[in-house]
């Protein structure tokens, strides 16, 4: 029996299209715009002014607080200025803006492609290269690893787990990563469970990647202790708190953190950064994204530099079909709409996909039948219609007794609503004002 | 590439199902007891059936656009889906004008006085049953005889059901023994040659729907497994208490309305729970209303009562029993 978690998820069309592109190398863009915030947590502050020449992998910005990014220039070439554009968020947010010159990288990177296996760094000095090299969470949720690389006092961390799940739909990326960089996946891994002091890894593939899970096994047996899992296809597989129940059968408690159950997770091209900081001095620059939709041309994953605009991405897949009606920034389930093609890749960038009109557009809402399918669906065990109900109704304290802060926005009851109600976009209002009412009651 | 591109939020993607899909899956579900009913009853149960969908979905039509002013919204189905519930409640030699009533009171009283599909506490069809059963007894407890009465409406020969014969026997001090020779074997009750209400009969027909229905994911089993296994332990027990005065388990899921409304009528979405454990319980007080009823109520059969008397508790059910969270109880292995 394949692991999975027990409660919830649905089974949405998978649509992997690129899952047998190998990874083109992108080329260089004239300009790059390199976002400040591009992770959770405050934006960096920037280090280089306008007119400044730099180098690839040169730092540009520096991590401003404890939960925040370093950040690296993905070119070579002179910033022309500092100023605020439109970023994959949707909003004008800071950003450098640097006009390429060449392609020269900073002397300290190795950029030779020989697998480096040989460890000899400490455990604390693989989590300040991970700080340095500004790595983020590269499965989305952007948050910076070098944090949870450092467990808190009084907790300890049993086992580290590798997310290779790729729960979303259309997204290829850590697939291709798994089949063409698995050596220095593994060797990445080794460098976390060193860091993080585990004997024990666990990878995390769903089941539809059976190519992936059979290279990463017959990989394993030369690195010790990381095992690699099969899991059901069940979407939100790779959900951290889900991920971690199905691997290990432990429940992250409400609010808490997964060190709290003795284990850490860490996204597939987070370990694959993590060895090229670590092992080739390369700070995170660059990252693997797959750009897909039904009318594209030429879908495929692209390795692209970060500040690279959107529609080069595109354009690269065969350029902007006429029937488009929408970009996604990510997955199709947790993605967000993009409002401009020129908003740059960021760090965070899983997926570019490119939707046909017919597919943009919601349908037409009924009432709620209280088919109580979003219920069984939820897999956090919520009751979305009526977090929903009393969102519109603003009665937050339902809300809240309901635990509406559990919600992880995966999508899957606004997916299964045969009403089409838009459930999520009333709990993520629901989540907010709750958060905003706790907030005022602790001052 | 056209100049607008939508800007919403996630998901991006939806389900196959919307609320059309699941009304016709259920009409889809209900076809082969509809085609036994036919085979047993014939132009009867054509004349029921058309009566009552056509009625009813005319009667919502007639209220949403004249007296609640608002766009019909026949087409989604859930009507005619009344429409087609209400006639396998009923006997099928009922006259036209009162299976007007019938789906007057189902769409009107028990669908929109309150408000329409999702708003209504009570199973609509199952109002309609029981404001006919009330009001016209003695035209609702007449049932046609199988096969004989294919060609025959309203002049067709009626009988008792099983379920009455083994109720008045059994309070008339005949042994048990005695009355199972007076009702169909259990195989006739399996595939539905008995008097009873149109779509009520075929337990073998109505089992397939199910299937479809739990396949389709138009329903989950929780509900229907629920009354069933109570209703079974619950007359299990009372039979094997006293063999000659109370039924046995087989005997009451197939015979009267059980599978029926197991399977269709206590799973309707806005009258039910919205998560497992308050279906199991909503289930198991069905089960246990039911086999009060039967054995020592008024009436031969409870299925109808039971299930509305529970719809009653819904909303309660939905304020306390709250679905499992994650990461509530902290079993960590
Ligand atoms: S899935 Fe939609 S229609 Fe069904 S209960 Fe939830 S909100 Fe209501
Ligand atoms: S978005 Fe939130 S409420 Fe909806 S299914 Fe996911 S976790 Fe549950």
């Amino acid at each position: 029996m394949l692991k999975t978690f027990p409660k919830g998820g649905i089974h949405p069309a998978e649509h992997k299209i690129t899952a047998g592109k190998p990874t083109e190398t992108l080329p260089v863009p004239k300009t790059a715009v390199i976002p400040l915030s591009q992770h959770l947590g405050a934006p960096s502050t920037p280090v280089v002014k306008k007119g400044d020449m730099v180098k690839a992998g040169q730092l540009i910005a520096k991590s401003s607080a404890f939960v925040s990014a370093n950040i690296h220039s993905s070119v070579s070439g002179k910033v022309t200025k500092i100023d605020n554009v439109i970023d994959t968020s949707g909003y004008r947010q800071p950003a450098v803006i640097i006009e390429v010159e060449g392609d020269e990288w900073d002397e300290k990177i190795d950029p030779g492609k020989t697998l480096k296996k040989e460890i000899t760094i400490s455990g604390e000095e693989i989590r300040k290269r991970t700080e340095e090299a500004g790595i983020v969470g590269l499965g989305g949720a952007t948050f910076p690893s070098h944090i949870k690389l450092s467990v808190p006092k009084g907790k300890k961390a049993e086992v580290l787990i590798i997310n290779g799940a790729e729960c979303e739909p259309y997204l290829t990326a850590d697939h291709r990563l798994m089949l063409e960089k698995g050596d220095e996946l593994m060797v990445g891994i080794t460098l976390l469970m060193k860091a993080l002091g585990v004997e024990k890894a666990m990878i995390g593939i769903e089941n539809n990647k059976p190519d992936a899970v059979d290279h990463l096994t017959s990989l394993a047996v030369n690195y010790k202790g990381i095992s690699v899992h099969a899991l059901k296809v069940m979407y939100p597989q790779g959900a951290e708190k889900q991920l971690i129940k199905s691997l290990i059968n432990r429940e992250v408690p409400s609010g808490a953190l997964p060190i709290e159950v003795g284990t850490v997770v860490h996204n597939v091209g987070t370990a694959v950064a993590v060895y090229e900081a670590v092992q080739k001095n390369k700070p995170l620059f660059e990252r693997v994204v797959t750009v897909s939709g039904k009318s594209l041309k030429n879908p495929g994953n692209f390795l692209v530099r970060i500040g690279t605009p959107v529609s080069e991405l595109i354009e690269a897949a065969g350029g902007m079909p006429e029937d488009t009606g929408k970009i996604i920034n990510g997955g199709p389930m947790m993605g967000k709409a993009l409002n401009t093609t020129e908003a740059p890749v960021a760090k965070g960038t899983s997926g570019i996909l490119v939707f046909p009109a017919s597919d943009s557009k919601r349908e037409e809402v009924q009432k709620c039948i209280r088919c109580a399918k979003c219920v069984s669906i939820c897999p956090m065990g919520l009751e979305p219609y009526l977090l929903n109900a009393a969102s519109e109704r603003e009665m937050w304290e339902i809300v809240e007794t309901d635990r509406v802060l559990d919600c992880m926005e995966c999508g899957s009851c606004s997916y299964i609503c045969p009403s089409r109600l838009p459930l999520l976009d009333y709990i993520r209002l629901g989540k907010s004002t709750v958060s905003k009412i706790i907030r005022s009651r602790k001052q | 590439m056209s100049k607008l591109i939508t800007v919403s939020p996630s998901p991006h993607m939806y389900g196959g199902d919307n609320v059309k899909k699941l009304m016709y899956g259920v009409v889809l579900a209900l076809l082969p007891a509809f085609l036994v009913s036919v085979y047993f009853f014939g132009i009867g149960a054509l004349i029921v059936t058309a009566v009552s969908v056509v009625s009813c979905v005319g009667f919502e039509y007639l209220i949403q656009k004249h007296l609640m002013k608002t766009t019909p919204t026949i087409t989604d189905g859930s009507a005619a889906v009344t429409g087609l519930l209400l006639a396998f409640n009923l006997p099928t030699n009922l006259p036209v004008w009162i299976i007007l009533i019938g789906a007057l009171v189902a769409i009107g009283v028990g669908k929109m006085s309150f408000g329409g599909l999702g708003n209504n506490p009570f199973n609509p069809a199952l109002v309609g049953r029981i404001f006919l059963l009330i009001s016209f007894p003695v035209q609702m407890t007449s049932f046609p005889k199988p096969i004989v009465s294919r060609t025959q409406y309203t002049d067709a020969v009626t009988g008792a059901t099983p379920l009455e014969i083994i109720k008045e026997g059994i309070s008339e001090g005949i042994p048990l023994s005695e009355l199972m020779g007076q009702i169909p074997g259990y195989f006739d009750l399996f595939i539905g040659r008995m008097h009873g209400s149109m779509g009520e009969i075929g337990a073998l027909a109505l089992i397939i729907g199910g299937i479809y229905l739990l396949a389709r994911k138009i329903i989950t089993w929780h509900i229907p497994v629920s009354i069933l296994s109570t209703i079974i332990v619950f007359t299990g027990i009372l039979w094997a208490a006293n063999p000659e005065a109370n039924a046995d388990p087989m005997f009451h899921i197939l015979s009267g309305g059980i599978m029926l409304g197991a399977i269709y009528m206590a799973t309707d979405y806005a009258t039910s729970p919205m998560t497992p454990k308050g279906m199991w319980i909503y289930g198991i007080g069905i089960g246990v209303i039911t086999v009060t009823i039967r054995v020592w109520g008024a009436y031969p059969e409870g299925v109808a009562f039971s299930i509305l008397i529970m719809n009653a508790f819904v909303p309660i059910i939905n304020k306390y029993i709250k679905p499992k969270r994650f990461g509530e109880e902290v079993k960590n292995g």
